[in-house]
């Protein structure tokens, strides 16, 4: 069994049939390495990505790169290699990126059939979940592209989550509202299924942390406003006065139209405006801005949230197989979830992994385009355990228990 | 400016013992600075603790370090990809050595010309010849290269690497790296003792220093830190300094603004002393009484006298001050 669990998948990624017909020929070697006792430690990551079509937008001028998450995986495993070559060690990805579901699912079977072991997914929490089920459970599945709550609350068994959850996010805005005393808020919530999570989120987020909704509004408009933003923006903002206006616009189809657009002069903060993420070019601390140029050399574009959770789901992977000496996907599941695991991810401190849920605890950038505004949790929002528990569902808050 | 051209009048005058003398007393040391973010070395006068000139070189210095007889700085110039060498009569830069991309750190071997330096964004070390400017060897290292040492004996260089969480040794006889250490967390800063048989390496995220043992490379100790009030995941050891006694190691313990004092034979902290801001590196002054920090996020360095442990003086500086050395 082990044997095949090295086997290693190369770049460009293997389609079903020549899998099969080669199998018999690369086990062989896989084979005949793990008895010799001075043989590289092989490590092969599956990278699967279900690319999701969003529909038209009225913003479109920066849309998000293709391959978002996957330029991050190859820095991690590019990463991995120079690390691994004075401990023996090679890590290989194979990578697959489709738009059908199905498609996507039957690849991971195929592959976990032909012996591979370890999976991350770039994918929507329905297909994530439904991979999840398929998969046998000694395969140790990263979730870097799925921002859903109820993995981390409901539906938490077996996966690691190296991107910041919605609540996470929207926890780390809430928070910073409250240093800056900008209590008072105004919602509007785009009309999709992920608009109504996330701003969902942020209600949770500013009940907890004392933040006062004057208004909610749903953004319903069909018009395009991108000659028109200035007439009608500021009617429909206008309501009770607030600090501040919250936009859930996950897609980008209205909230860039909003800024300098409201009622009331106030700033906006949410998917536009100041915003929570996980990861963004304007990072620079902690010496991130090695990590930055390295991928800017790898992929010559920005690198984006989906990018950075990619990679530290290969490096934490690498990190686990370097402290164990094990390319075992259940000894480095054990690891990777032990307090022992430490992850160091360019956030100015360890990252590790909460053992109920599997999310990797990370501080949260607040950004605008050009530059670093702030980092949560902010400074007095106090924790038992470890502040970075003030964001996200806690353990007594999720039905989650490892 | 006025007393190292004075200095320079004095040599080449016939200099009676009296003179020798009063020039000495005239003439404080002084610490370098560099400032990362201004594109700066500032120095300070250790006698007036005053900021006395400030002088613009590359883009992002951070290493810093004279020559054997102080006749030269070497600046690493980390965004102009190079490092830079100063006539310190002059002040002038004299000469750019072809360093490898984004130097950040480096070692000047004993025998005063061949300059070890990390390549940060490349994975190597690069060695070059400071007379002929010739790059001698370029090492592969892991992810990150950062600090770097060569043993006083001058048999052993090592370097770390941030992202690999290593301590790579090379031996400076063949440029061959023979072997590696797996430390904590992104290892900064190495520090031979000074009979060449033991390493201090800092991890800043892993928050220990590992003392480890120079012949058999094992460490044999780690060090961790606790201060009240402060979270264990903030204290970042950074820079680390070991006294010439042999008995005090201070380790720099970053955003934690504070100073480790470590008894350097019992390996037992004693004291933590609070500085500036972020703490990074240090040196200390001439006799030992004082240590010196830069503390990047105040922009000034720190004055700890040694006696009292405790900061007496801060002194404000560039943006961002990164290494900080003394000339005596």
């Amino acid at each position: 069994m082990s044997s095949i669990r090295m086997l290693s998948f190369r770049k460009p990624s293997l389609r079903k049939p020549i899998l099969r017909k080669f199998l018999p020929t690369l086990l062989l070697p896989a084979l005949l390495t793990s008895h010799s006792a001075s043989a590289e430690l092989e490590v092969s990551i599956s990278y699967l990505q279900l690319q999701q079509d969003t529909g038209p937008v009225l913003s479109n001028i920066l849309p998000e790169s293709e391959d978002s998450g996957l330029r991050g995986a190859e820095l991690g495993i590019d990463d991995s290699n120079t690390t691994g070559r004075f401990l023996k060690q090679k890590y290989s990805l194979s990578q697959f990126t489709t738009d059908d579901e199905s498609e996507f699912l039957a690849t991971a079977e195929e592959q976990y059939k032909n012996g591979q072991r370890l999976f991350i997914s770039n994918a929507p929490a329905s297909t994530l979940i439904a991979l999840r089920s398929q998969l046998p459970d000694d395969a140790l599945l990263f979730n870097s592209g799925s921002p859903a709550d109820r993995l981390r609350t409901e539906n938490c068994k077996g996966v690691l989550h190296t991107l910041a959850s919605r609540a996470m996010l929207t926890d780390a805005l809430a928070q910073w509202l409250k240093a800056r005393r900008l209590e008072k808020v105004l919602i509007i919530t785009g009309n999709q299924p992920v608009d109504k999570a996330y701003s969902e989120a942020f209600r949770r987020g500013a009940k907890r942390f004392g933040l006062k909704i004057v208004a909610e509004k749903a953004w319903q408009f069909d018009a395009d406003l991108r000659r028109t933003a200035q007439k009608e923006m500021p009617l429909f903002t206008q309501t009770d006065e607030y600090d501040v206006v919250f936009i859930a616009d996950e897609r980008g189809d209205f909230g860039e139209y909003v800024l300098y657009n409201t009622w009331y002069p106030r700033p906006v903060v949410g998917t536009q405006g100041l915003k929570p993420v996980t990861w963004h070019r304007v990072v620079e601390q902690w010496g991130a801005a090695q990590l930055q140029s390295r991928f800017n050399d790898l992929a010559n574009r920005w690198m984006t949230s989906k990018d950075y959770a990619a990679w530290a789901a290969v490096r934490s992977i690498a990190e686990a197989v370097t402290r164990t000496s094990s390319n075992n996907p259940e000894i480095l599941n054990q690891y990777i979830r032990s307090d022992d695991f430490q992850l160091a991810a360019f956030k100015g401190r360890k990252l590790n992994y909460r053992s109920w849920n599997g999310q990797l605890r990370q501080p949260i950038p607040l950004i605008h385009p050009r530059s670093l505004v702030s980092q949560s949790p902010q400074e007095g929002f106090l924790h038992p355990v470890t502040e970075l528990d003030t964001l996200g569902f806690d353990q007594r808050e999720t039905r989650c228990h490892g | 400016m006025k007393y190292p051209s004075l200095l320079k009048r004095c040599h080449l005058l016939p200099l009676t013992a009296a003179m020798l003398l009063a020039g000495q007393t005239a003439l404080a040391a002084q610490a370098y600075v560099s400032n990362e973010k201004d594109d700066t070395i500032s120095i300070i006068d250790l006698e007036t603790l005053e900021v006395t000139e400030t002088l613009n070189v590359g883009e992002r210095p951070r290493g810093i370090l004279f020559s054997k007889d102080y006749s030269k700085l070497y600046i690493c110039a980390s965004d102009s990809d190079t490092v830079q060498v100063m006539d310190l009569a002059t002040k002038e830069i004299i000469k750019e050595l072809p360093s490898g991309e984004d130097p950040e750190q480096f070692a000047l071997h004993p025998n005063n010309r061949h300059l070890y330096i990390s390549n940060e964004d490349d994975a190597l070390v690069t060695i070059v010849d400071t007379e002929t400017s010739e790059v001698l060897a370029q090492i592969d290292v892991g992810v990150e290269p950062e600090g770097m040492a060569v043993s006083p004996d001058g048999k052993i260089a090592v370097n770390t690497s941030e992202t690999t969480n290593m301590v790579h040794w090379i031996d400076t006889s063949t440029y061959q790296l023979v072997d590696n250490t797996l430390v904590d967390q992104r290892p900064r800063h190495v520090e031979f003792s000074k009979d060449s048989k033991i390493l201090w390496a800092s991890s800043e995220i892993g928050g220990t220093v590992s003392v480890i043992d120079v012949e058999t490379r094992q460490i044999f100790q780690k060090l961790t830190f606790e201060i009240k009030g402060i979270h264990p995941d903030k204290i970042q050891p950074v820079g680390v300094k070991l006294s010439d006694d042999g008995r005090y190691a201070f380790v720099a313990l970053g955003p934690a603004n504070h100073v480790a004092v470590v008894n350097a034979k019992t390996y037992k902290v004693e004291d933590y002393v609070l500085v500036g801001r972020r703490v990074w590196h240090m040196d200390f002054n001439e006799d030992q009484t004082q240590l010196l920090t830069t503390n990047g996020i105040s922009g000034d360095v720190s004055i700890i006298d040694l006696d009292r442990m405790k900061a007496v003086k801060s002194i404000k500086v560039g943006r961002y001050p990164w290494g900080v050395i003394v000339k005596p």
